[in-house]
């Protein structure tokens, strides 16, 4: 019951044999039924600086990006491109996540910090076995200061064992940038969301005070800058106050 | 003077409640702390900020500072658990074409027999059952894996990870069976639906430990006052939250839109234990479904730290002695004694022992006269003998 489907594989001190099996081996028990995805080339390790150790160090890498959105999957993807011909893909479905994952054998998989499915994958990284390609957390790399950054962006990105930092960097710097993009346009958007929130608040406060003391916009307007540098409050705030007071006396 | 600000993640489940708790009542003011709350999506996620200096203390399943002191997760600086957040919390819910089926042949849906419910669910089961928990890691997986073991079921269950928003939509997909969830996850997919609750985790384990306050080892030791505030405060939250009548106000407190933005009658039900277990609207009474304080329900027993430790080593293959030493020395228990004394917590006068032996809440011997530790036994008789004390 519950037995260790396979041996975990990102355990730190697991490090010692790197697999660098082209593929991901599959990862879930339905796709292991078919046994078409086995990779087993574990005991096919070409020795460094042989021709076939560099191919595979060289070949396009696959890469995930799980995004619901795609309005935000698209510029991660352009972005991906921007550095070099690989096979990207989208997922955008929130259920079968284990077996697209084992349908499409991604070296890296990126996703957002905060996505639910993040443990899902948690479990698939620690799923496969010897003869299985692992899949690591970015966060086991040596590059702390890269991995500081991820997640200062809100990404985080799961890669299989064995692939070159040096692989690796390039599509994180990338998919760091755009995941920026995305915070400021978030914050910039919260803005003016609020801005536009104020405005109104302040056409409202006038309003009542135009009616209540029988003055033109540009009066009020004064009335409540002095007010609020008075108080040492914004005016939005000033505004806010005025409505809510209006509101209360108005009703009987 | 300004309060020190302290960035606490969490994920929106109603254990999350002595976290907001000490941000909205004061608790967290009173120690000189400004909390800034921030809501979490997965518990990948609470790790990894933690682990990167984005946020002082998380809301974590006990579980996986366990797992991360065994090497099972990713290279990040030690992370300690100081205290327990909750105990229980949890619910077993089956599909609703599962529930008729156990209903046909008998079954009375008491919410309160772990074995007549899981006698019940093998009859009824499929051949292969697939079960649902938030994480690998978790208090949920155990509970299952603890209960469907016992029931003799005769093949192994597909245990599979499914984020506690989506289990209900897992289930009416088909893809789970049955699932162990915190609340309000499992009323959730009552209301949906597509499921019937059939046992709370505490029919399976008295006290099951469920969620903690996690903190890095490196902030701990640079800010030691800091650590202690913020014990203090969030451990004063779970002392209001155990007082019956606060809980209404607490539900409506977790349902704002800032926090798990749900109807406050579904945040209620868990909170409250008052629980709708099918969608035609039967309730059952289950009283101590959930606990933040009461008999000494926050005390990180190491014993526990190594109960979790043997449990994840033999099921990933690893040495379970070696586990149990090093995730041990990760659950705090000397913190705890440091820094909640002084505010009146009762203390155990050892910090391991025998698990699951209490059957009823118990009047024992403290560091100071006596205290009540709550009932822990588990629904087989169970009980668990830490090999080390400390």
């Amino acid at each position: 019951m519950f037995a260790p489907r396979r041996n975990p594989c990102f355990a730190r001190d697991a490090g010692g044999g790197r697999n660098i099996c082209p593929v991901l081996a599959q990862m879930t028990d339905g796709a292991r039924g078919k046994g078409a995805m086995r990779c087993g080339c574990a005991a096919k390790l070409a020795p460094a600086g042989t021709k076939e150790s560099r191919n595979q160090m060289d070949k396009r890498l696959s890469i995930v990006v799980i995004e619901p959105d795609p309005e935000r999957a698209a510029p991660i993807v352009d972005g991906l491109r921007e550095i070099g011909d690989h096979d990207i893909r989208i997922i955008s479905e929130e259920t079968g996540l284990a077996r697209h994952i084992a349908e499409f054998r991604p070296d890296i998989v990126l996703i957002d910090l905060a996505n639910p499915s993040r443990d899902v994958l948690e479990e698939l990284a620690l799923a496969s076995g010897p003869t299985e390609r692992p899949v690591a957390m970015f966060v086991d790399r040596s590059d702390e200061h890269l991995t500081r950054a991820a997640v200062e962006a809100g990404i985080s990105a799961y890669v299989v064992d064995g692939l070159r930092p040096d692989r690796i960097k390039p599509i994180l710097d990338a998919a760091i940038a755009r995941f920026h993009m995305f915070q400021r346009m978030r914050a910039e958007l919260a803005a003016t969301r609020a801005a536009l929130e104020e405005r109104k608040v302040i056409d409202r406060a006038k309003a009542v005070l135009m009616k209540a003391r029988g003055i033109d916009e540009e009066a009020a307007y004064a009335l409540l800058r002095k007010t609020a540098m008075d108080q040492g409050k914004r005016v939005a705030e000033i505004a806010q106050q005025l409505v809510l007071a209006a509101g209360l006396l108005s009703c009987r | 003077m300004p309060l020190t600000p302290v960035r606490l993640g969490y994920v929106p489940l109603i254990d999350a409640a002595p976290l907001i708790v000490a941000a909205e009542l004061g608790f967290a003011a009173e120690e000189g702390l400004e909390f800034s709350l921030l809501r979490l999506g997965a518990w990948a996620q609470a790790r990894d900020m933690l682990g990167a200096g984005l946020i002082e203390a998380a809301h974590m399943l006990v579980p996986m500072p366990v797992a991360q002191a065994m090497g099972l997760g990713p290279a990040l600086p030690d992370l300690d658990l100081v205290m327990f957040l909750s105990q229980g919390g949890q619910a077993v819910a089956v599909s609703a074409a599962l529930a008729a089926r156990m209903r046909d042949l008998g079954h009375d849906f008491d919410f309160r027999d772990a074995r007549k419910a899981g006698e019940a669910l093998r009859r009824a089961a499929p051949e292969r059952l697939h079960v649902g928990v938030p994480f690998h890691f978790s208090t949920q997986l155990e509970l299952m894996q603890h209960w469907l073991g016992v029931c003799g079921f005769d093949a192994a269950p597909e245990v599979v990870t499914v984020p506690p928003p989506l289990m209900a939509e897992s289930m009416a997909a088909g893809e789970v069976d049955a699932f162990c969830v915190g609340e309000p996850w499992a009323s959730s997919a009552v209301d949906r639906g597509v499921a019937a609750l059939l046992l709370p985790g505490t029919a399976v384990w008295a006290s099951p430990p469920e969620k903690g306050l996690v903190l890095r080892r490196d902030f701990i030791a640079a800010e030691p006052e800091m650590t202690g505030a913020l014990m203090r405060a969030i451990w004063r939250a779970g002392r209001w939250l155990d007082e019956r009548e606060n809980r209404d106000t607490a539900a409506e407190i977790l349902s704002r839109r800032e926090y798990l933005d749900l109807p406050a009658e579904l945040a209620e039900r868990g909170l409250t234990g008052r629980l709708q277990v099918t969608p035609s609207g039967e309730i059952r009474h289950v009283p101590g479904f959930v606990a933040f304080h009461a008999g000494a329900a926050t005390f990180p027993w190491k014993s526990l730290a190594a109960l979790f430790a043997q449990r994840i080593a033999r099921r990933y293959g690893l040495q379970p002695d070696a586990a149990m030493r090093r995730a041990m020395a990760h659950f705090r228990t000397d913190l705890y004694r440091q820094h909640l004394r002084a505010a009146g917590a009762a203390l155990p006068g050892a910090s391991a022992r025998l698990e699951g032996a209490l059957t009823e809440d118990r009047e024992v011997g403290a560091e100071k006269g006596q205290m009540i530790l709550r009932a822990d036994a588990f629904f087989d008789g169970t009980v668990f003998e830490p090999p080390f004390a400390d």
